[in-house]
């Protein structure tokens, strides 16, 4: 690579300098022989590398850095890829992200904490409900209040409503990266029940803003129970349908196993969490260790893989949405009947016939809807489990109706760290299926 | 997996510590111990470092903090997560403005990596140790540190829409 063009100042402009790989002479033997990122990655136990075996002098030039994206299809939006190649073996990898960055946490600080939810549920646009879940949860935390029964379970329903939906859609479109189209149509299909269920609940098939802090915007619509079973009866016959498809059959077999493997002390030293710790065989699901909402009365079981490959990475999606299904059957049983919101006129607004007969209720109302809620001073973290692993939010108020900061630890942002463990010595064509398998959703990791 | 929830209580005497409203240990190490607080920690069975990031508190009205924590502008705030005991642990560290610099956590966790480049970005916080700290959400030319309490806002102009004002 030559340094940068600086005769035209359209050249310069756009030469990205500090997103190069460096140099093999800028890194040390040791780092060298793992061959992970522009930088190393890897654990400090990662006993593979003898360094007396690496070959330092290899000439930068007997080495090819291709970029894969920003605009690649397989790359899920626009993450870019620079992975440094020994013919078809790939050696270093470099994520670079930043390219959908629109700034989430500082549009946060400037919204109150009742529109906070419209801003967050853009972030991971596959499981909005679960971002905007986190974000009522903090500050449900912060004001201290405790939500009726049925908020509650109203909010369990949508977020493993979401988690089949988005597992669905990642079914369809690692189906689409493998060359199985009828996988992604399958998917799709499925996961269009969904958001048909989502469409007549909360009004929208994305970005709801359907779970606010304070309860939910409203109750379930009428013959909900029937239309969750309808959805519930369908994805059970047709998941044995994906089984005939894809779990059983060579070909996916033979592109699957074995390539983009991770062992538990990678995934823990790289923080990776979701499916991709627990196909390590690591059991570990906040649903059942750091239960929230009420998952402790549901009976389900945490899927955990053994390898840590791409195929145990498919089983553990596959098997989740199957445990969602079993829960969802519960809270269809369990459904408690109240209001689906806490009555503190403070945080949420009064009904509406309210307004029409009570001077103080239009008070409430003018005031939660122009300056928002006060939230007592504090900080708090709350985290939960995203169909991609640990969704955090950590919050700081200054006692005023906005967040005084507001981040969230997105999960896929944090994966995309053991992407060039999972890549290091596979074949490129294997590269796709391990991006895949690793589900980021770049509108959560650049926020 | 069982979860035990035994508290794993460090003995590290001269480190202020207070209890968080979520009921998390906080821990509030001066910035040249965080490192070696870290490092018990992992020692002591915390596995993973669940998230890394930092808060601009400029214009803040003050915050709680134990006795012997004098406030500056910016915390680095680092939860830690252990899963065999099933705990977590927040440490909260104060960062001046005029020396934002404090040891990089890459060689106790490889996940450090992405987050402490992601709190350079933000805030302009160095990271000394880290093997690669460059921008990583915003381009490389980019002037200031979005996060910071004084980057503006910026606004989109709009056209026939001539009221100024913040948003």
């Amino acid at each position: 690579m030559s340094g940068p063009d600086t005769s035209s100042p359209f050249v310069r402009e756009t030469f990205e300098g500090a997103q190069e790989l460096a140099s093999r002479h800028d890194t040390s033997p040791e780092e060298l022989g793992r061959e992970v990122g522009s930088v190393l990655r890897l654990p400090e136990s990662y006993g593979g590398v003898d360094v007396s075996d690496i070959d330092i002098e290899r000439p930068d030039d007997e080495t090819m850095i291709i970029n894969m994206g920003p605009q690649h299809p397989s790359t899920h939006g626009v993450l870019r890829l620079m992975m440094e190649l020994d013919g078809e073996t790939i050696l270093r990898t470099k994520p670079i992200i930043g390219y959908l960055h629109t700034g989430m946490e500082k549009t946060a600080e400037q919204l109150t904490y009742q529109q906070g939810s419209t801003n967050v549920t853009r972030m991971d646009y596959l499981s909005p409900l679960n971002n905007e879940l986190v974000f009522s949860l903090a500050t449900e935390k912060l004001l201290g209040i405790e939500l009726p029964p049925r908020a509650v379970w109203i909010r369990m329903l949508l977020s493993e409503l979401q988690r089949m939906s988005s597992h669905l859609m990642w079914l369809a479109t690692n189906g689409m990266d493998l060359g199985s189209t009828t996988m992604m149509i399958f998917g799709f299909r499925e996961r269009e029940l969904v958001l048909g269920f989502f469409e007549k609940t909360t009004g929208l098939r994305m970005n709801h803003n359907f779970i606010r802090p304070g309860g939910t915007a409203a109750d379930l619509p009428d013959g909900w129970e029937d239309d969750v079973e309808v959805i519930l009866d369908n994805v059970t016959s047709r998941l044995s349908d994906y089984d005939a498809l894809l779990t059983g059959q060579p070909i996916f077999h033979e592109r699957v196993e074995g390539t983009g493997t991770l062992s538990a002390e990678e995934a823990l030293a790289l923080s990776a969490t979701g499916p991709i710790l627990r196909s390590t065989g690591v059991a570990w699901d906040l649903r059942r260790t750091m239960p929230y909402l009420a998952y402790d009365d549901v009976d389900f079981d945490v899927i955990i893989g053994t390898y840590g490959d791409n195929f145990d990475r498919y089983a553990i999606r596959i098997n989740e949405i199957r445990e969602s299904v079993r829960i969802l059957w519960q809270v269809l049983d369990k459904m408690p009947s109240g209001d689906y919101r806490v009555q503190d006129k403070k945080v949420t607004p009064p009904p509406r016939a309210r307004i029409d007969e009570s001077m103080e209720a239009l008070i409430h109302h003018f005031k939660i809807f122009t300056e928002g809620f006060k939230v007592p001073e504090g900080e708090v973290y709350v985290a939960i489990e995203s169909p991609r692993g640990e969704l955090g939010c950590y919050m700081v108020s200054d006692g005023s109706s906005k967040p005084f900061r507001m981040h969230i630890r997105a999960p896929s942002f944090v994966n995309l760290q053991s992407l060039p463990v999972m890549m290091h010595g596979g074949l490129v064509a294997d590269a796709v299926a391990t991006i895949s398998s690793v589900d980021p959703v770049m509108g959560e990791v650049d926020r | 997996m069982t979860p035990e929830t035994s508290p794993l209580e460090l003995s590290l005497p001269d480190v202020p510590r207070s209890t968080s409203a979520d009921g998390h240990d906080l821990l509030f190490p001066d910035r040249h111990r965080y490192h070696d607080v870290v490092a018990a920690h992992r020692e002591a069975g915390f596995e993973m470092l669940a998230d890394l990031t930092a808060v601009d508190y400029l214009g803040h009205p003050g915050r709680a903090l134990p006795e012997g924590v004098a406030p500056e502008r910016f915390e680095l705030v680092v939860m830690l997560l252990s899963l065999a005991h099933v705990h977590r642990v927040r440490i909260r560290v104060q960062v001046p403005e005029d020396a934002a610099e404090v040891p990089s956590l890459w060689d106790l966790y490889r996940g450090a990596e992405a987050m402490e480049r992601e709190a350079y970005d933000m805030y302009g916080i160095t990271f000394t140790g880290h093997p690669d700290l460059t921008r990583i959400l915003m381009p490389e030319d980019w002037e200031g540190h979005p996060l910071r309490k004084d980057f503006g806002v910026g606004r989109v102009p709009v056209q026939f829409k001539h009221a100024p004002g913040p948003r």
